[in-house]
């Protein structure tokens, strides 16, 4: 199935005057077979951008929610090669993201991985543990396979690494909204209105990190985000294993209708 | 008490950059410890490999080593700490019996002196003393069979910090009193659920805790591993080990050793032991690794710890280097009946120097290190930790195969009275 680009995608909705929904799971939890309903109810719920990821045994950059996502995926018997078997399955329009750590990408082949992704339609990569001046390798290989890289902006970045980040990464920006790690949290922080209006980009820039209802996505569209990131929330649901379908599709609404109701 | 030189701290570069530069050749990447394009990185290995968020503390903490490294201030300060406090320097003791078994002059350097019965306080009271320059006020540390978390806990509590240990809830289980020491002296120990609940599950913890909390809290590595500077850091406060010994051994001697042999798990006693001695090519520099049961891995472990004998290139805590992993680039769980060397990565200049011939990669099994345990307590009175008694053990293995040499120097970098139990438990079984 012919899938849309990033940048499709957001031209597509600034037109609209839209904001975007990421939607993050990770593959292969609890199955393979599961993630194609997964995917499909988020779908249904709205979601403009799915990123999958792909486990890593030690993820630093994400909280215990996620890392235990990975645990489930890899013991169900989810490896590079099915990861891509999957995600080329996978009957969506939308663009297909894939989040990952360098080490599951360092050791299949940084070149092969890329062009395996990009087989498979994925059409933007983030690897959270590799920071711009480690990235030449993947960079190079993302060009040449049309696939875009998508760097992290933290609110300790430095003016001057925001600016090396933006000479390299495409397709969007990610704000880490706060200082931590991954994981559903309460509030929204003032750091993330003071991230956003530090920075000076064409690029869309999408907010995750701690974001889980309508509400405080609304709060972040309004903060002047592109696009707002969700994750820990969907998982746990899968987690959660009841009514898996309803209550992703359900959630994302919210979301979406949060974001939309802002723009 | 013999003083301790200040003026030898830092170690210089200089020695490394011409071994680098020599082994490049005409290709220019490889400079180590200089400054500019390629810093923190030791031939292919090493650089940071962390979360965007964690850059801006990484380089904080650099400028602020930088700053302070050669600040007479701080220097005759760590001094005061390693002599009065850590009780250093500490003897090159020639082990009589020893050396007539197996008819080399073999010295033991024994760190096991030190307060705490370990190397580690060299390093945990070197970046305690750092983070209180820097203003710190919160140490955190990961920690598996706790050695180094216990040495954490003493500067901590010595230098007035807010202290947290991150220790896998497997290993606080099977370390209940090394737990228990730690909290007497007022540090919070937190047991880690995730993962393999082992050490590399306690270093991801802290990393996570180093992220939300990077503007007051100063994290501790306890090995020469991790993102750039710590192989430097780490590598720089240990090498208190190694110039001693060349201090001492001339005296003994008056001639350098032929081999100097130390345990490595993550390498911080082996590159506190071997940095002072890379530019002195006839010395033989020996990394004894944990075998564990047999150089081999099961589909989702490995049997032993050996990631210089029997690693591959990856990505693990921030740095580039040899580890432990499947085919997918999952880090596997290593083994060892030594805790201390049960880790799943190994430090970037180790696994530079290994790969460059300069440092010598070998082996013991738990059997072996069992052995050698027995053997030194039987022989001179001295019970050696675990984990040194993998670099003993490879005194017999090296005596047999002729290749020894004349003078030795194992690095005895702990004591084994924290290992009694685990022996008790194997009674028999050897």
């Amino acid at each position: 199935m012919e899938r849309q680009k990033i940048s499709e995608k957001f031209s597509e909705l600034r037109e609209r005057k839209e904001g975007a929904l990421i939607c993050y799971i990770m593959a292969g939890d609890p199955s393979t077979e599961g993630t194609c309903a997964v995917v499909k109810a988020l779908v249904d719920g709205g979601a403009d951008i799915i990123e999958l990821g792909f486990p890593f045994s030690d993820p630093v950059a994400d909280g215990p929610t996620i890392q235990v996502a990975g645990q489930r995926a890899l013991a169900a018997g989810l490896d590079t090669q099915r990861y891509f078997e999957l995600v080329k399955a996978l009957e969506v329009r939308i663009p297909l993201v894939c989040m990952t750590y360098y080490n599951p990408v360092f050791r299949y082949g940084v070149e092969k991985f890329v062009e395996h992704a990009a087989d498979s339609g994925i059409s933007g990569l983030i690897v959270p543990d590799i920071p711009v001046e480690e990235a030449a390798d993947l960079k190079n290989s993302c060009d040449k396979h049309g696939v875009d890289l998508i760097f992290l902006v933290a609110p300790t970045t430095t003016e001057e690494r925001i600016r090396k980040i933006l000479e390299r990464g495409s397709g969007f920006l990610y704000l880490v909204s706060r200082l931590g790690v991954t994981g559903a949290r309460e509030d929204v922080s003032s750091s993330t209105r003071e991230l956003l209006s530090r920075i000076e980009t064409e690029l869309p820039k999408a907010v995750g990190f701690g974001i889980s209802t309508g509400k405080q996505a609304e709060e972040v569209r309004k903060a002047g985000a592109d696009a707002v990131i969700v994750g820990s929330a969907f998982v746990r649901i899968i987690e959660e294993g009841k009514e898996v379908s309803e209550r992703l599709e359900a959630l994302a609404r919210e979301l979406k209708s949060g974001i939309t109701r802002a723009s | 008490m013999t003083e301790i030189k200040v003026s030898e701290f830092p170690i210089k570069d200089s020695d490394l950059n011409e071994l680098a530069n020599e082994l490049a050749g005409s290709k220019k990447n490889s400079k180590v410890g200089e400054t500019g394009q390629v810093k923190g990185k030791y031939g292919k290995y090493g650089g940071q490999y962390v979360p965007e968020v964690l850059m801006p503390a990484l380089k904080e903490l650099e400028e602020g080593y930088e700053q302070y490294k050669n600040d007479p201030e701080f220097l005759a300060e760590l001094d005061h700490y390693l002599q009065e406090f850590a009780g250093r320097k500490t003897p090159l003791y020639f082990a009589r019996n020893l050396s007539k078994k197996y008819g080399s002059k073999i010295y033991l350097k024994r760190e096991d002196l030190v307060h705490g019965g370990a190397h580690k306080l060299n390093n945990a009271i070197g970046q305690a003393l750092l983070a209180k320059y820097m203003g710190k006020t919160r140490l955190i540390a990961e920690t598996g069979a706790g050695q180094h978390g216990t040495a954490t806990a003493m500067a901590g509590a010595n230098l007035g910090f807010e202290t947290v240990v991150y220790m896998g809830a497997k290993d606080v289980k099977r370390q209940q009193m090394n737990a228990y020491r730690m909290e007497l002296m007022g540090t919070e120990v937190k047991p880690v659920e995730t993962g393999s609940k082992t050490l590399k599950d306690a270093i991801n913890e802290a990393f996570r805790d180093w992220v939300t909390n990077i503007e007051n809290t100063h994290y501790l590595i306890g090995s020469v591993v991790g993102p750039h500077p710590y192989p430097v850091i780490v590598r720089d406060f240990q090498s208190v080990i190694g110039r001693e010994v060349k201090e001492q051994i001339l005296q003994k001697e008056g001639h350098m050793p032929d081999s100097i042999i130390a345990c490595a798990g993550g390498g911080s006693n082996a590159m506190g032991i071997f940095h002072p001695f890379v530019g002195n090519k006839e010395v033989k520099l020996i990394a004894v690794e944990a075998g564990g049961k047999a150089l081999k891995c099961t589909e989702k472990a490995a049997l032993h710890s050996a990631c210089l004998c029997a690693g591959e290139e990856g990505i693990l805590h921030g740095a580039r280097t040899k580890v432990l992993q499947d085919k997918n680039g999952q880090i596997l769980e290593s083994e060892s009946i030594s805790a201390g060397l049960d880790y799943s990565g190994v430090g970037p200049e180790l696994a530079y120097l290994s790969e460059s011939g300069r440092v010598t990669a070998r082996y013991a099994t738990d059997n072996e290190a069992l052995e050698a345990f027995h053997e030194l307590s039987r022989l001179e009175g001295i019970i050696p930790a675990l984990e040194s008694s993998h670099a003993l053990a490879y005194l017999k293995k090296a005596s047999e195969a002729g290749e020894l040499g004349e003078v030795v120097v194992v690095n005895l970098s702990g004591r084994g009275d924290k290992d009694l139990e685990t022996v008790l438990s194997l009674r028999g079984g050897i």
